[in-house]
């Protein structure tokens, strides 16, 4: 009986949530000539999104490239050679897993971490702060986080690629009696440059979504220390299903 | 001066100003009280532009704010300070930064002229030498003392106070009202304070305007209110539970 209602609710608050993030992006965009002013801000950003989160990005993409190969080799046995293990490794790591992994394991890390550290400076009447000193919140937390997620998810993402291949070698070679000369041999045969830049270009797509999705649910953060919780829960939720939905946007585009 | 008329407002479908009309004169020190989830701060917010009323103006030096664009809005804010009610320092900064950084962010100085603010400033909330201290090492007074530290960096006309010495021990709420008007020295400054801490109402205020249901219901001289004959006036400054507010 109250599905109507409740559903011409929803519809009101995702417009409304529609909406103001597109007021946030317009904001955003305008900001942008600002940059070089803003120059120390997001050097900050980036040692935090980018340097600081690469142990967490490497140790999951060694694991990622090392379960690849085992699973290639499980699917190719008795169907493909083994020595084009090396291409498969490669081509899955550099279009798909490197670009999607890294989003998805900084979408929990940065992500919620600027949900939460914008949630806390809103509730504590920070963020009010900013702009009784005519100082634009957008400007001065909003920027610095989106142009560092755009430079350091590509920077991490070719790290990730790197130490998933190594990992895939590794694995191909300790466990799978293939040779380095092989693995490194396939690998060269089926690499195109369209596939490292497809991928680069998803993980720019993924940065900006982390950064602007994190910031929005702290900008609109209300309700004391569970209101922070559930903005940064939000973060990383609505992050991670926009990464995955613009991963296979992306995709499409560019190789299909 | 400071002249709002009219104003209405709703939060969440709520109406929380229902038509006030107030007017703060040049130079003097207005204090707006009331219960605890009056609206007070709502009003203090739509001062400097963070709210948008539903409906009426606010007039600063003549000019009606309420249709000003961001940028406008912007422009405005560098006459004012405000200190808000939890002081809402900048974690991350330090304390030097904090009182710094309008100043750094507008470029109005040379670095080290900003320096010497910043010293001078600290000095005047006797804070002197505690640049280097991030807020979490800082007492609740003393963040206080920052935050009004920040208010004054850039020379505001105008003060805006929230809850001054809500949180704070008797002594240093005397010491921040204090400090409050020693501010008033500088004839130019206006101050708007809103508190429902009545010592500090009676002390720092030059008039007291009290906030019930949405509109103001009394605006007089320290002394006319403690002789006002409204005994809704009457329950909150004797803060007695039984009275016409709490419907006893």
């Amino acid at each position: 009986m109250n599905l109507v209602p409740y559903l011409g609710h929803l519809v009101i608050r995702f417009t409304e949530h529609v909406g103001r993030l597109f007021i946030l992006i317009g904001r955003l965009v305008i900001s942008l000539p600002m940059v070089p002013q803003k120059a120390r801000l997001i050097t900050q950003q980036m040692l935090y999104m980018g340097v600081n989160s690469l142990p967490l990005v490497l140790f999951t993409s060694l694991f990622t490239g090392g379960v690849t190969a085992v699973q290639a080799a499980y699917q190719f046995r008795g169907i493909v050679p083994m020595t084009y293990l090396g291409g498969a490794v490669g081509k899955a790591v550099v279009i798909e897993l490197g670009p999607v992994l890294t989003g998805l394991v900084i979408a929990g890390r940065v992500g919620a971490s600027i949900a939460a550290e914008l949630g806390t400076m809103k509730v504590t009447e920070q963020i009010d702060a900013l702009e009784t000193m005519a100082i634009d919140p957008v400007r001065y937390l909003v920027m610095p986080r989106f142009v560092s997620g755009i430079v350091m998810l590509p920077v991490l993402t070719i790290f990730s690629n790197f130490i998933a291949i190594v990992g895939g070698l590794a694995v191909s070679v300790w466990f799978l009696d293939l040779t380095t000369y092989s693995f490194l041999n396939s690998l060269k045969m089926f690499f195109e440059l369209q596939d490292l830049l497809g991928g680069l270009l998803k993980s720019v797509a993924f940065g900006a979504i982390i950064s602007i999705i994190g910031c929005y649910n702290g900008f609109n953060t209300s309700g004391g220390a569970e209101g922070v919780g559930k903005s940064t829960t939000r973060a990383v939720v609505v992050s991670s299903i926009l990464i995955l939905l613009a991963d296979y946007g992306i995709a499409s585009l560019v190789f299909g | 001066m400071i002249e709002i008329i009219g104003l209405h407002k709703k939060l969440a479908g709520q109406p929380v100003l229902k038509g006030i009309d107030l007017t703060i004169n040049k130079g003097e020190t207005l204090t707006v009280i009331g219960r605890s989830g009056e609206g007070k701060s709502v009003l203090l917010k739509h001062i400097i532009g963070l709210f948008r009323p539903d409906s009426g103006r606010i007039l600063i030096d003549g000019e009606d704010i309420t249709s000003y664009k961001i940028s406008e809005l912007y422009r405005l804010r560098r006459r004012f300070g405000v200190l808000f009610q939890g002081s809402a320092l900048f974690d991350s900064l330090t304390v030097g930064e904090n009182i710094g950084l309008g100043l750094r962010e507008h470029k109005i100085y040379p670095e080290s002229e900003i320096r010497r603010i910043i010293g001078e400033k600290l000095a005047r909330v006797d804070l002197k030498g505690m640049e280097n201290k991030k807020p979490a090492e800082l007492s609740g007074g003393m963040k206080k003392r920052v935050g009004l530290a920040r208010a004054i960096a850039m020379s505001p006309e105008y003060i805006l106070y929230d809850e001054p010495t809500t949180g704070l021990d008797p002594i240093t709420a005397d010491s921040i009202n204090n400090l409050i008007i020693e501010l008033k020295t500088e004839p130019e400054i206006t101050s708007i304070a809103v508190t429902h801490d009545m010592a500090s109402a009676y002390k720092i205020s030059d008039r007291i305007a009290m906030l019930h249901d949405g509109k103001i219901i009394f605006t007089g001289a320290p002394d006319e209110i403690k002789n006002s004959n409204s005994q809704t006036v009457q329950q909150f400054i004797m803060g007695k539970a039984r009275g016409p507010i709490t419907n006893f």
